[in-house]
């Protein structure tokens, strides 16, 4: 039986919305009632995060213990079927484990509700359970945790809830510590390109840990994005635009240090796929917004927006250009479709340079990745394969600021980057041109 | 005698004028239904273009690689030719229709078969239209897995699969028309085979971690080198 839902309140629409669509457990949907309603909510969703989830429960139960001692609170843990014990070591932990340490009381009880959502990791099913439950239990203030992460403190509840339960803002974004060539997609792609086309300097807009308001769950459940044949790809991503085009009201914090995760040649198509995706296909849809902003502006930032390690890492350079230029060569055909001749020359001309004197100009990298967004708009060919092809291209920027911040300080990088930041916004015009050409 | 030449005569001019009154509305018929022919042929032909150039079928077809192949045989464009094709099929079918009408034996079986053949045409083209897509699709897919995985010689493997996909496409066209049946009996043998030798190198790549972590165990500071390559893309 279907509803005519449009004449009711958002919250209502979502709660129908919700029994509808069934995607909650009953034995979930038993727990939630058994909590009630709640003032703020902790989602950790996990997938075989044994090793860490016992740290980040306690430091999470500890955050609130200090910070929030009179809310209502509960713990979400949506589980993507983990065999080596994660939900029970999230549920097993208890408040009282605490106190002896760290003399703090709860004077409520905290609870925490674990449940199965499937056989195999989900972020966007994970996220989509955190939000569900923060609706139904009518929660003020959320955020989610990531699981994996060794350095999180219990004050990172409170960096994340506090700008929403005092300040009224809607998302809360992180900025880290993190090492000066750690998070090159982000510095050189998310970030200058989603300040460049929203107008915001969102310094981590692919987010791990992020805090949201109650309302921006049920608007965020209400959109279709959990049908739309993506799988949910790079829904965190989805989830920090929405917000942005929504004019919701955004600030980032300070968190601390962030992990230094080792990755594999192998790692960097799936991330494409979980960032530029979700961006690139976002563009349509959102073209009367991005194509009216000129310029940017920095938003409201609890403690530095950012801080740079300097300590020194070893990298094979000579690989990452060898993989730029055979990929240049290789894929020349599939380049021809989605690049203008003289942007693949000018790739051709420095696929050709030797290592010492390599060098992939900002203004380059920017018409590639425009070029790619206008070709990805109108499927030149599939889209899955023009996000595969900017990946030898990625590397051969990484390359370059690799090269160029190898004996940077902080405030170099952080120049390096604002260039860059600033050639995305000066070249927008030519990604609007590019548009309409194409239309 | 003369009056029995006269009579013969006048006899065949008789059986002439009976069989040409006989003939003269089919043949009437006939001129109708290849003129109507042609005009229906037409519009069917501007519909189509028009259908095909609205859903960018040029596209569709470049990314085929079936605009190649027609650019090295200096034909027109996808949509172009379809069209064409489309016209002098239904033409040759409405003249074979009038033709038909005249009632001549043996035509007549010849167009029965040409009526009998045209839906296995149709579904030979369909057949090799998306047989060309599939393997443009698998090739490029190959060409970009192995780019990133950082495989030696990613071309060659993308034209293999490029080729075994062809073979297999052609192989199930001419099975279809009824063309060569043994021959393609043979080449789908030799492609049948050439498929196994393919999943068995797709069995290779998709069990490289497996190796990947025999390796691993065997040789732990090689492996740490090798990550030294990466840095963290997010």
């Amino acid at each position: 039986m279907t509803h005519d839902t449009s004449a009711l309140m958002p919250a209502v629409r979502t709660e129908i919305k919700l029994a509808e669509e069934n995607f909650l457990t009953d034995d979930f949907l038993r727990q939630l009632i058994n909590v009630g309603e709640v003032d703020i909510l902790i989602g950790v969703p996990t997938h075989n995060n044994a090793k860490t989830i016992g740290a980040i429960v306690q430091a999470i139960q500890g955050g609130i213990l200090r910070w929030f001692p009179r809310e209502r609170a509960v713990i979400i843990n949506p589980d993507g079927g983990s065999r080596d014990g994660t939900p029970e070591l999230v549920t097993g932990i208890s408040i009282d484990d605490l106190r002896p340490v760290s003399n703090l009381h709860a004077l409520r009880t905290l609870h925490c509700v674990s449940t199965l959502y499937g056989n195999g990791p989900s972020s966007a099913v994970a996220l989509r359970t955190i939000l569900a439950a923060a609706e139904l239990l009518r929660a003020k203030a959320c955020i989610v945790m990531s699981p994996e992460s060794s350095h999180t403190e219990g004050d990172w509840v409170s960096k994340l809830l506090l700008p929403i339960r005092k300040d009224g803002f809607d998302l809360v974004t992180p900025t880290y510590r993190r090492h000066k060539f750690d998070g090159l997609l982000v510095t050189n792609l998310l970030y200058p390109m989603i300040r460049a086309l929203y107008g915001l300097r969102i310094r981590e807009p692919y987010m791990q840990e992020f805090g949201f308001s109650g309302g921006l769950a049920g608007e965020f459940l209400l959109q279709d994005v959990w049908n739309d044949g993506t799988n949910g790809r790079g829904i965190e991503l989805r989830f920090a635009l929405s917000a942005i085009t929504g004019r919701q009201r955004i600030c980032q914090s300070f968190l601390g240090q962030k992990d230094h995760v080792e990755r594999h040649a192998a790692d960097l198509v799936p991330a494409l796929r979980e960032t530029v995706g979700p961006l690139f296909s976002g563009l349509e849809s959102t073209l009367r917004t991005w194509s009216n902003v000129t310029g940017s502006q920095p938003i409201s930032t609890i403690g530095p927006d950012h801080e740079v390690l300097l300590n020194p890492v070893r990298v094979n350079r000579k690989r990452l250009k060898e993989m730029f230029s055979s990929g240049v060569a290789e894929l020349a055909g599939v380049f021809q479709a989605i690049l203008s001749p003289a942007t693949l020359a000018e790739l051709q001309r420095i696929a050709g340079l030797e290592e010492g004197n390599f060098c992939y100009p900002a203004e380059l990298w920017v018409k590639t990745v425009y070029e790619f967004a206008a070709s990805y708009q109108k499927s030149v060919i599939s889209r899955d394969h023009i996000i595969q092809a900017l990946a030898p291209l990625f590397r051969g920027r990484a390359l370059t600021f690799l090269l160029e911040n190898r004996n940077g300080t902080a405030e170099d990088v952080e120049s390096n980057i604002e260039g860059l930041c600033l050639e995305f916004e000066r070249l927008k015009p030519y990604l609007l041109q590019l548009w309409k050409s194409r239309e | 005698m003369r009056e029995m030449i006269i009579g013969e005569l006048s006899q065949a001019l008789l059986e002439l004028r009976m069989g040409f009154a006989h003939y003269l509305p089919r043949l009437i018929v006939m001129l109708i239904l290849a003129f109507a022919g042609w005009a229906i042929a037409y519009a069917v032909k501007v519909v189509l273009r028009s259908i095909l150039r609205l859903i960018q079928f040029d596209k569709l077809s470049e990314n085929a690689g079936a605009s190649q192949l027609l650019k090295n045989a200096a034909l027109p464009s996808a949509s172009e030719v379809l069209s064409r094709f489309l016209f002098w099929v239904v033409w040759l079918g409405f003249i074979l229709l009038g033709v038909s009408v005249l009632g001549i034996l043996g035509l007549q079986e010849q167009v029965a078969k040409f009526f009998f053949f045209l839906p296995r045409l149709f579904v030979a083209i369909f057949i090799l239209f998306f047989g060309l897509l599939a393997a443009s699709f698998f090739s490029r897919a190959a060409l970009l897995a192995a780019v990133n995985a950082n495989i030696p010689s990613p071309r060659v493997l993308s034209i293999a699969i490029r080729s075994i996909v062809i073979v297999f496409v052609l192989s199930i066209v001419f099975e279809e028309l009824g063309l060569a049946e043994q021959t393609m009996l043979v080449a789908f043998g030799i492609a049948f085979g050439a498929l196994m030798l393919g999943l068995a190198i797709a069995f290779g790549i998709g069990g490289k971690d497996l190796a990947q972590g025999f390796l691993e165990k065997k040789f732990v500071r090689s492996r740490k080198e090798e990550n030294e390559d990466e840095l963290s893309p997010l």
